[in-house]
């Protein structure tokens, strides 16, 4: 089973990747409120059932894929 | 004469300084490679160098921290042993969880390769028989090296007296200019800057050498 996990810096937390990007951008004229850059991952894995791979690919993302000190990440099944 | 272990993995670089930073101790370094788990009792000591650890790929140190060689540290940990993280070696601490909080690229988002004058805030009570309020002059050289920790976890630093290092001058954003810290046993302690670059006057301060002491520990 495929899922994606978007993983980005947590709000409060300073971005400077996404300020870069937000300040270069502003400067060719697009009206850039904020910009956060962060990762997409796709995973594939193994299950006896679905529920189990994905047990498995949310302990991925809990042994080290994202950093909950300085991060946020979201999980969905991919085709 | 002391077994240090020093820690290597894909990526890391200044093991064959911290090998020579450790000799002028009179210390006796032994390598230690990332696949493989080790007897934590068969040392007194170690040290995880700097270096890109698999790239710094995922986050700084997230990788290494998830070696075998790293559950085997823990378990030193456990012993209260001493244990050294410099630069990526504090990074890779810090993802093991060995160490509270985050390192995070640069305020300015530059590699900065520069020397820094730091304060010896608080006495580790396993590693370097340093003073308090003792100042060192060493380069330190990152990109990721913005230490971050939320406001509670910066009390409880505060409060147990675990801030180990300050920058005199904050080079990178670092929370309140910290530039080491240490767990609150005080046996594991982690710095960005390179003690190991400073080891003779010729390279300009041998500041450094003091780092690589460590107190007898009865396991």
């Amino acid at each position: 089973m495929k899922f994606a996990i978007k993983v980005l810096p947590k709000p409060e937390v300073l971005d400077t990747q996404g300020r870069a990007v937000a300040e270069t951008f502003t400067r060719h004229g697009f009206d850039v409120k904020s910009c956060q850059v962060g990762r997409y991952i796709v995973l594939d894995v193994e299950g006896q059932n679905p529920e189990e791979a994905k047990a498995n690919a949310t302990a991925m993302v809990k042994k080290g894929l994202y950093n909950p000190l300085i991060e946020n990440f979201e999980m969905e099944e991919i085709k | 004469m002391s077994r240090v272990g020093v820690l290597r993995f894909p990526g890391t670089n200044c093991d064959r300084d911290i090998w020579k930073s450790l000799e002028l101790k009179g210390k006796n370094p032994q390598w230690l490679w990332f696949e493989e788990t080790f007897d934590p009792q068969a040392f007194e000591a170690f040290v995880l160098p700097g270096g890109f650890s698999y790239g710094d790929y995922l986050r700084s140190g997230a990788l290494a921290a998830l070696s075998p060689a790293m559950e085997s540290l823990k378990e030193a940990d456990q012993l209260g042993l001493p244990i050294f993280g410099i630069c990526n070696g504090f990074q890779i601490l810090c993802e093991a969880g060995l160490l509270p909080g985050a390192l995070m690229r640069n305020e300015g988002g530059r590699f900065i390769d520069q020397w820094v004058d730091l304060k010896l805030e608080n006495v580790s009570p396993a590693w370097s028989p340093l003073e308090k309020g003792q100042v060192h002059c060493m380069p330190m050289a990152h990109a990721d090296g913005r230490f971050f920790i939320n406001e509670t976890g910066l009390q409880d630093l505060r409060m147990n007296n675990q801030i180990w290092l300050t920058y005199e001058k904050n080079p990178n954003g670092s929370v309140a200019n910290i530039a080491g810290i240490m767990n609150k046993k005080g046996n594991v302690v982690g710095m960005m800057p390179h003690p190991d670059r400073a080891l003779f006057d010729w390279m300009g301060s041998r500041d450094g050498l003091r780092f690589f002491d460590h107190k007898a520990v009865s396991v």
